[in-house]
């Protein structure tokens, strides 16, 4: 209880000293539908926002609003604890999977090249190059991959991989999309370990499309649940034992409530 | 100019180089299947093929148009519609959600449509029939120096675009992360392909122009793990199968467009089989 207490009191503090992103009255719409409109988020430094929702909730619209691909309403900002750089945060990105076929000879270091550097990556690259991919990999424990195909990586590696890169330059907001398919159970507990590590150790702001409830309750700070707009929002147990999220997802009371409890025992935070 | 020809002349002093027009052939494949090449690469890796084979298509319709109006000089027609062309289809690729393949071949049989009726129009389909296989005999010097001027904007943007298609084609959502627009791109992209299109299509031959974009860079993915192996491979598969394809047209008496596919086909499935033994990582 008396953690509970700080948490929430530091909670609080955050808010005027830390910094913070905020997502004002987002909305989509392609063509004459409307995605999801007044979405409000609240965001702060070395918390963990899961999203949640069904599928054409309009989770993956959102994060492509949220990195500009998609035009939309409403405004983004961002408050650095110093008013360093205020207004648009530098972004992170972890996509859910690659587009192209796995035959393509994209090696790892390529990647990075291709995101980090101006010089093309069909040339040598800079000593300096390879130092700062292998730098990056490092932090995932992932140094090993640097000259592998993208195409021959297992789901686990991949995602580790988008990791480093996202991380590179350390980014005020991270956007993950959870990986759905190409990684079992045991894969998904490493990247949520990892992501929650991050988070501390950067001071990172999190977002996060969950599919794994499981893993929400017990890593995320706060979860949001969306369904055209934002159902519900607060602590995984708040939003877990919210009578709507429960109608929109039809499973059982039981589960909510086993959900509400692990989250409530704060286990891996 | 004439420098250049008695420096061709003494370092191959064989009966195919006697000739200027052969010259003249020798310098175009040494320019532009480097290009073919290196702009291949993307092709195959983001799926292109249907593309840059609509890109011939609209090159058609430039050699009918430009006839159409009177235009002495047909390269300069062909290479504004290529321009145009490619251009159209990517902004409409970006604006609409329809099949990228319905929206290319719905253009690119609208191009060869108008193409063909304009210049049966004029009555000039056997004129004009030249452009479906090409003649090596036509590629005179205005060509070759804006060739030359292609060869080189074209490095110098494939310097700079390259590292954002790549990470387009890896996920656009990540490029946008790294404030990567891919219309603009692309759309340079798309330009630099017309552009090596057009210039090409009349020695060519609209009917294999596309397969010297796809088939040096698919050869070459067989067996390479990573950009730069790809890179080199494609450029000199290109390179190797342009002058044998070359060589043998003139001793054979046969097009030089076919002979230089005909060869870069072989040598596909020579790295296909090679593909098992060579790539691992």
């Amino acid at each position: 209880m008396s953690l509970s207490i700080k948490k929430a009191d530091s909670l609080n503090s955050r808010c005027h000293k830390l910094c913070c992103t905020k997502l004002n009255n987002f909305g989509v719409n392609i063509g004459e539908n409307t995605i999801f409109t007044n979405v409000n988020m609240h965001i702060h430094c070395g918390e963990l926002t899961a999203i949640i929702g069904r599928n054409g909730a309009g989770k993956s619209t959102l994060l492509k609003a949220i990195l500009g691909e998609i035009a939309h309403e409403g405004t983004l900002t961002y408050h650095d604890a110093k008013d360093l750089h205020t207004g648009r945060p530098r972004i992170g990105y972890v996509p859910q999977a690659l587009r192209f076929d796995a035959g393509s000879p994209t090696s790892v270091l390529d990647l990075f090249t291709a995101c980090l550097s101006r010089r093309p990556a069909w040339l040598r690259s800079s000593a300096e190059n390879r130092l700062q991919a292998q730098k990056a990999l490092a932090n995932v424990q992932a140094e090993h991959l640097l000259d592998r195909r993208l195409g021959a990586l297992s789901g686990g590696e991949l995602q580790r991989v988008l990791v480093a890169l996202a991380l590179e330059p350390v980014p005020d907001l991270l956007l993950l999309d959870e990986p759905v398919t190409g990684i079992d159970q045991n894969g998904l507990e490493v990247f949520y370990a990892m992501v929650s590590a991050l988070r501390k150790q950067h001071d990172l702001s999190i977002i996060i499309i969950s599919h794994d409830f499981d893993f929400v309750a017990r890593y995320a700070d706060r979860v949001v649940l969306l369904e055209k707009t934002v159902v519900a929002s607060g602590t995984p147990q708040e939003v877990f034992s919210d009578p709507k999220t429960n109608s929109i997802f039809n499973l059982n009371a039981q589960f909510w409530h086993n959900l509400a409890s692990s989250a409530r025992n704060g286990e891996c935070k | 100019m004439d420098l250049v020809y008695s420096i061709i002349g003494t370092i191959l002093p064989f009966e195919w180089t006697q000739h200027n027009f052969m010259k003249n052939a020798l310098l175009a494949i040494l320019l532009v299947m480097p290009l073919f090449g290196l702009l291949g690469t993307m092709v195959v890796n983001n799926r292109l093929a249907f593309f840059s084979d609509s890109l011939g298509h609209g090159a058609f319709t430039g050699v009918a148009l430009g006839s159409l109006l009177g235009i002495v000089e047909p390269l300069t027609a062909v290479l504004v519609f290529s321009l145009f062309f490619a251009g159209m289809i990517t902004w409409i690729k970006h604006s609409s959600n329809a099949s990228t393949d319905t929206i290319i071949g719905v253009f690119s049989s609208l191009a060869i449509a108008i193409g063909l009726i304009i210049l049966s129009y004029s009555g000039n389909v056997s004129k004009y029939s030249a452009y479906l296989i090409g003649d090596l005999l036509s590629i005179n010097r205005q060509d070759l120096s804006l060739l030359v001027v292609v060869f080189i904007l074209t490095l110098l943007l494939w310097s700079i675009i390259f590292n954002n298609l790549l990470v387009i084609s890896v996920n656009p959502s990540l490029a946008a992360s790294r404030g990567i627009s891919p219309l603009v791109s692309e759309m340079m992209f798309a330009a630099s392909l017309a552009a090596v299109v057009a210039i090409s299509i009349q020695w060519v031959g609209l009917l294999v122009i596309n397969s010297m974009l796809v088939l040096p860079a698919a050869a070459a993915r067989n067996i390479s793990s990573n950009m730069r192996a790809y890179h080199l491979w494609a450029v000199l598969i290109a390179l190797f199968a342009g002058l044998s394809g070359l060589i043998i047209s003139y001793y054979g008496n046969v097009v030089t467009g076919a002979t230089i596919a005909l060869i870069s086909s072989m040598i596909f499935f020579v790295t296909f089989i090679l593909r098992r033994y060579i790539i691992k990582a």
